[in-house]
């Protein structure tokens, strides 16, 4: 099993849901991140005095994958997500011993 | 003010029409306050909310005493050398009986006396802008006691008062552009100088933490400012009041677009914080003068106001003095600003005859107005630095410097502007259970936010 984690801009996340949800995907986590990357930040003004903002906003979703699954789930998450604008974000994948469905103990595949 | 002697045809008898319409005025200035500390208090970042937001609700307190026991009477009691009233009558409010009449007025003492206390009450509150984050409560407690009495009371007499220096020499401040702006500016670069920056000046990103407070700040600021204005003709019965009312609205929106102008040629962008500060620099200009010009001379002192004022908070960065909300940059300059002004718009046909340079009527009247700036800012500056350096060397102006950087709000009130524990849906929020209290049973009750 893999874990795929994106660090994607937030207003492409309805997108990426269904997507994801198209291509059989059950169950994500998503939570609000902020980091940079080339994209740097932006600039605010307040009363003439500007500040760089360094960190922008973003999602990070984390998806659970059976490995024959992860290369596909990859490329759909990032067609969903990609805007071709600087910012776009990251897409990773690592791999993942153990997963348990708390409910039931179920491990393993089944447990996705 | 209006001279007593215009409504003074014949021995004035208490109008219920002024009367009423002078208390709903004392009541719109008192929202000023609360307005002020809305406008300051979500300028600040989140650790100092609370006391950005106490150091000008503490004022209503604090002034409203020294009021009733000594200021009025030092304010307004009979002159003395020109410098400073006294009248035993006053003191307590002791010797004003209900039906009493302010001199060559158709109100009660008591209507006067409650108006002109909502002025020294936000003065000193207004102060408080440039001193955000850093001084401790208790020293800014003693300041609003002993700035009142030596630095606001006395001007205020000055200016309004009947034998004052300014009113002899015939200063035009219709409702508080020296007395209240230019002297509230000139304390706060004062105590400044003495105390000097934040923490992290120029370095740390200080962003205001909420722009919807100081918008709201600045529209209650607006509301209650025509109180201010057009109330203090005191009486309705010659169009005056009336007067200051349109130009008070009238500067203010050329100078909220004036402020927004400049800043979408200079940055770029028209910012919330611009419009709000916008609009309280023509407030600020149009008082002293709102009574002696034109509405098209309402306009162009706006959008002076607000185009100079948007320049002139730029300056403290220049010149590395921390006047953190601007107090100096848009209570000064707009004080100036409006007060040098009257001296070229004075149309002749407003409170007074007196006509500007604009209008015929020569520098005269701008030599005068200089006077009165010149007169104020000098005291106010002097005054109030030696006095924040006296309580410096006893009392100490400043928290220390962990207070400081992890936030004045809970060392010095015990408390935070926000709950930001209930984060996670409230499982993090048992950090915030009641401690159980001496004397009483251990309360179990979980705090779920």
């Amino acid at each position: 099993m893999r874990l795929i984690t994106a660090v994607v801009k937030p207003h492409r996340l309805d997108e990426i849901k269904e997507a994801l949800q198209a291509f059989g995907v059950h169950g994500l986590t998503v939570t609000e991140a902020s980091g940079y990357g080339r994209q740097r930040g932006h600039t605010e003004v307040y009363r003439g005095a500007e500040y760089t903002v360094d960190l922008v906003p973003k999602i990070r979703i984390e998806v659970l994958a059976e490995d024959e699954d992860a290369e596909q789930l990859i490329e759909v998450l990032v067609k969903a997500a990609r805007t071709g604008k600087i910012g776009d974000g990251k897409v990773w994948s690592v791999p993942v011993e153990t997963v348990v469905r708390v409910r039931t103990g179920e491990r393993g595949p089944d447990a996705l | 003010m209006a001279p007593a002697i215009l409504l003074a045809a014949d021995t004035p008898t208490l109008s219920s029409a002024d009367t009423g319409f002078m208390l709903i005025c004392s009541a719109l200035v008192m929202l000023m306050t609360p307005g002020l500390a809305f406008f300051y208090g979500g300028m600040v970042r989140v650790k100092s909310t609370l006391n950005m937001l106490m150091m000008s609700f503490i004022s209503l307190g604090i002034v409203t005493v020294l009021w009733v026991l000594y200021g009025f009477s030092v304010a307004f009691g009979t002159d003395h050398g020109s410098l400073v009233g006294w009248a035993g009558d006053y003191l307590g409010f002791g010797g004003i009986g209900k039906t009493d009449l302010w001199p060559g007025y158709t109100i009660p003492v008591f209507v006067f006396a409650v108006f002109q206390l909502m002025f020294a009450i936000i003065t000193p509150a207004l102060i408080s802008g440039a001193l955000a984050d850093r001084v401790k409560f208790s020293a800014w407690v003693l300041f609003v006691v002993l700035w009142a009495t030596i630095v606001y009371f006395p001007v205020a007499h000055w200016v309004w008062g009947e034998g004052g220096w300014a009113y002899d020499l015939g200063v035009i401040d219709f409702a508080g552009g020296t007395a209240v702006h230019i002297n509230a500016g000139a304390a706060a670069l004062g105590v400044i100088l003495v105390i000097g920056k934040r923490i992290g000046f120029k370095k740390d990103p200080m962003r205001p933490h909420s722009l919807p407070l100081v918008v709201l700040g600045a529209g209650l600021l607006w509301f209650g400012w025509f109180g201010f204005n057009a109330g203090s003709w005191l009486g309705n019965s010659d169009g005056v009041g009336a007067l200051m009312f349109v130009n008070t609205q009238i500067a203010t929106a050329a100078a909220l677009l004036a402020w927004l102008a400049w800043e979408k040629i200079r940055h770029g962008a028209c910012t919330t914080l611009g419009a709000a500060s916008g609009a309280v620099a023509g407030l600020v200009a149009i008082t002293p003068s709102g009574g002696a010009v034109s509405p098209l001379g309402a306009l162009a002192v706006g959008a002076v106001a607000g185009a100079v004022c948007a320049m002139a908070v730029g300056l403290k960065y220049r010149f590395g003095y921390d006047d953190s909300l601007d107090v100096v940059g848009v209570h000064m300059v707009g004080g100036i600003i409006g007060s040098l002004l009257v001296g070229f718009f004075a149309s002749g046909e407003g409170q007074s005859d007196v006509k500007g340079l604009f209008y015929g009527g020569g520098l005269d009247q701008f030599w005068k107005q200089c006077a009165g700036v010149l007169g104020v800012l000098a005291y106010s500056l002097v005054a109030s630095a030696v006095l924040a350096f006296l309580i410096d060397k006893t009392l100490g102006m400043r928290v220390g410097e962990d207070e400081e950087v992890s936030g004045i709000d809970q060392a010095q009130h015990a408390e935070t502007a926000y709950d930001f524990s209930g984060a996670g849906g409230g499982v993090l929020a048992s950090v915030t259970a009641p401690l159980a209290a001496a004397g009483q049973p251990k309360q179990t009750r979980k705090v779920d936010a």
